[in-house]
C-alpha cells in the first residue's frame, strides 16, 4: 500500500529541476519536514525536502504537502506541527532550513 | 594555594580535624533539632491520610525508633539506600515517594515497567487497573507477567510481580476495565495517574478525568517501533485535549495486536513514564510537561518537541469550559473517538451481501470434495509469511488492482486443469480486508468471487486447531 520509508532526504518541488537558478537570487528555502507514527505509513518517508517559495507560512507547506501526499487528510485534524522542535501555529514564517515535524498522536501500548 | 593561609596558619592535618569536629558537632545539632521536632509532631501522624483503599497511614509514618532520624525506618534505608545517595533525590525525595499514591492504568507493555519500577522504588500506594486477562502472546513484551499466569487476571500478575520485588508498597488491585462511570472514584484515590492503555478512547477518559479531578497525568504511548511521552495536566500545563482537540479517525489509531510492537519500545517508554511519575511524586527534577518526547527504535533517536501550553479555549481545561463530572459520566468516548476501548472487540465489517460468503466449515468440505478452485490470500506479504492455508496464493489488497489477470489466468488453468468450472474464494486474516476484495472482485469482472467468513482466525478455531493464530 504504501513504499518502503526512505532516509534519504527526496526533494518536492518544481524548482529543482532548474538548473539554471541562481541559488543567490532566488527567492526560495529550503524545509526539512519529518514524519511520524502514521504519517510515515501515509506519506512513505521519514522525511523529505520541500522547496517554498519565501515568505511562506507553515499553512502553505501544510498545502503543499496535503497536494503531494493526499492520504495525509486523514490526520490532519489531529496531529502536532512542531517547527525546530516547537510548538507552531499555521500562520508561522517559515526560514530556510527550518526544520517542521508532522506528529501525530499513537494510541497503542 | 597554600593551606596555611587558608586555615589560619593550622597545618592540613589540623585542618582535617577541625572539620571533623565541626562536623561531629553539627550532626549532633541536627539530631537534637529532630529529637525536638518529634516531640512536637503528634505520633502515628501520617502526612496524607487518605480515604478509600489507598490509605497510606501505615506505610507513610516515620519509624521514629530512636535511630531514625531522617523520618526513613532502618529497612528503608538500607533498601533505598543508592536513592538517598544522590544529593538532587535523598532522604527528602524517598520521603515524598513513600507518601505519594500512584495509579497505573494498563498492565501491558507500557504498564509492566512501570508498575514494577514504582514498586522497586518504594512508592507509599500503588494502584493498577486493567480487566484483561495474561495471553501467550503479550508476554514478549508484558514483562511483568509470567508464563505461569497465562489465562489469569493482569491485574493479580501484575501485584503479585510487584509484591514480590517490594512487599513493603502497598498494592491496590482494581481488576475491572477504567471507564467513565468509574474513573472519578478510582482516580480521586489517587495522588498522580500514569496512563499505560493502548487505545485512544481510554486515552481521553483519563485526561478528562484528571482534568477534573486535578491530578498529574504521565501518559505514554507505543506502536511498531516508535513510542510518545508527555506529562498533562502538571502545574498548568496543557491537557490531552488541548493538543489534540479533534479526535484522528479509526483508520489513523493502529493497534498493537494489528500493526505489531517491537516489545522492548513500551519497556523503553514504560520505564521513561515511570520516571517521570518519581519525578513528579517526589518534586524532584523537571518533568516533561509541556513538551513530547518522541523515540524511534529504528533510528535510535530521541527528539523532545515543545509542544503548545494549555488552550484557552480547550473544552476540558480552557477558561470556559463546562465539563462537569456528571458529563463526564455521560460522555460516549468510543462513539467520540468512534474506536473501541478493549483491544479485543475487532471490527466486523459487513460489506458484501451473504450470498458472496462463505463459512470456513464450506471452504474445507470444497477442498476435501476436491472441487476445483483458487484461493486468493489479501493479507500483506509479511503476514502471509506467518502461516497459510496450502495452496493459497498471496496477492495483498494493495495489489489487487494490477493482479486481476493473474488471478483470471490461475482460474482458467484450475479449469482447465480439472474439465469443470472454477471458483475464487478469498480469504484473510479475520474477514475484513477480504470482503473489501470480494467487493472489488465483484466490480471487476469475478461477480461469482466469495469471501471466508472469519478469515483464516475462523479457520483455525472451526476447522484446523493446529493452523497458528497470531
Amino acid at each position: 500500500m504504501t513504499e518502503e520509508p526512505k532516509d534519504t532526504c527526496d526533494v518536492i518541488g518544481s524548482q529543482k529541476t532548474n538548473p539554471s537558478r541562481d541559488k543567490d537570487l532566488a527567492p526560495y528555502i529550503k524545509i526539512k519536514v519529518l514524519f511520524f507514527a502514521r504519517a510515515r505509513d501515509l506519506t512513505g518517508s521519514t522525511e523529505i525536502c520541500l522547496e517554498m517559495p519565501d515568505g511562506s507560512t507553515a499553512r502553505d507547506c501544510m498545502c503543499k504537502l496535503l497536494i503531494e501526499f493526499p492520504n495525509l487528510r486523514e490526520i490532519y485534524n489531529s496531529m502536532v506541527l512542531a517547527l525546530n522542535e516547537e510548538y507552531a501555529p499555521e500562520s508561522t514564517l517559515l526560514k530556510d532550513k527550518d526544520e517542521l515535524a508532522i506528529i501525530p498522536p499513537i494510541s497503542g501500548g | 594555594m597554600d593551606s596555611k593561609e587558608i586555615g589560619g596558619g593550622l597545618s592540613g592535618a589540623d585542618l582535617l580535624r577541625e572539620i571533623e569536629r565541626l562536623r561531629a558537632e553539627k550532626e549532633e545539632l541536627e539530631s537534637r533539632i529532630h529529637l525536638l521536632e518529634a516531640q512536637i509532631k503528634p505520633r502515628g501522624t501520617a502526612e496524607k491520610d487518605k480515604s478509600g483503599s489507598c490509605s497510606l497511614s501505615s506505610l507513610s509514618c516515620p519509624q521514629m525508633n530512636g535511630t531514625t532520624l531522617s523520618g526513613l525506618s532502618p529497612e528503608m534505608i538500607h533498601r533505598y539506600s543508592r536513592h538517598l545517595l544522590l544529593p538532587d533525590f535523598g532522604v527528602e525525595g524517598q520521603l515524598k515517594l513513600s507518601k505519594s499514591s500512584i495509579l497505573v492504568v494498563g498492565a501491558g507493555g507500557l504498564g509492566s515497567p512501570v508498575a514494577m519500577y514504582l514498586a522497586a522504588c518504594g512508592v507509599g500506594c500503588l494502584g493498577i487497573v486493567d480487566n484483561d486477562i495474561v495471553e501467550l502472546n503479550n508476554l514478549h513484551r508484558q514483562i511483568i507477567h509470567t508464563e505461569a499466569y497465562v489465562g489469569q487476571s493482569k491485574v493479580k500478575s501484575a501485584a503479585s510481580s510487584c509484591h514480590a520485588i517490594n512487599s513493603s508498597v502497598k498494592l491496590v488491585e482494581h481488576r475491572e476495565a477504567l471507564q467513565a462511570v468509574n474513573a472519578l472514584d478510582i482516580v480521586s484515590k489517587y495522588d498522580i495517574v500514569v496512563d499505560a492503555t493502548d487505545n485512544l478512547p481510554s486515552r481521553y477518559m483519563i485526561s478528562d478525568c484528571c482534568v477534573l479531578l486535578d491530578k498529574p497525568l504521565v501518559c505514554g504511548a507505543a506502536l511498531g517501533l516508535e513510542g510518545q511521552l508527555t506529562v498533562y495536566n502538571y502545574n498548568g500545563g496543557p491537557c490531552y485535549r488541548c493538543l489534540f482537540p479533534t479526535p484522528p479517525p479509526s483508520a489513523a489509531c493502529q493497534r498493537c495486536s494489528d500493526s505489531g510492537v517491537l516489545g522492548v519500545v513500551p519497556g523503553v517508554i514504560g520505564c521513561l513514564q515511570a520516571l517521570e511519575a518519581i519525578k513528579v511524586a517526589s518534586a524532584v527534577g523537571e518533568p516533561l510537561s509541556g513538551r513530547m518526547l518522541l523515540f524511534d527504535a529504528l533510528s535510535s533517536r530521541t527528539r523532545t518537541v515543545k509542544i503548545r501550553g494549555r488552550s484557552p479555549v480547550c473544552s476540558i481545561c480552557g477558561e470556559n469550559a463546562a465539563f462537569t463530572r456528571e458529563k463526564f459520566q455521560s460522555f460516549d468516548y468510543e462513539s467520540f473517538t468512534q474506536s473501541p476501548m478493549s483491544d479485543r472487540s475487532s471490527e466486523k465489517l459487513n460489506l458484501i451481501p451473504e450470498s458472496s460468503r462463505i463459512t470456513s466449515k464450506e471452504y474445507n468440505e470444497i477442498v476435501n470434495a476436491g472441487e476445483p478452485h483458487i484461493l486468493v490470500d489479501v493479507r500483506p506479504v509479511h503476514h502471509f509469511k506467518i502461516a497459510a492455508i496450502p495452496k493459497s496464493k498471496n496477492i495483498p489488497l494493495s495489489n489487487l488492482e494490477d493482479k486481476l489477470s493473474t488471478i483470471d489466468s490461475a482460474l482458467k488453468q484450475a479449469a482447465q486443469d480439472s474439465g469443470k468450472c472454477a471458483s475464487l474464494f478469498v480469504v484473510c486474516r479475520r474477514g475484513n480486508d477480504s470482503q473489501r476484495a470480494v467487493d472489488y472482485l465483484s466490480k471487476n469482472g469475478f461477480p461469482l468471487a466469495k469471501d471466508i467468513v472469519g478469515g483464516l482466525q475462523s479457520w483455525s478455531q472451526f476447522v484446523d486447531r493446529t493452523f497458528p493464530s497470531y
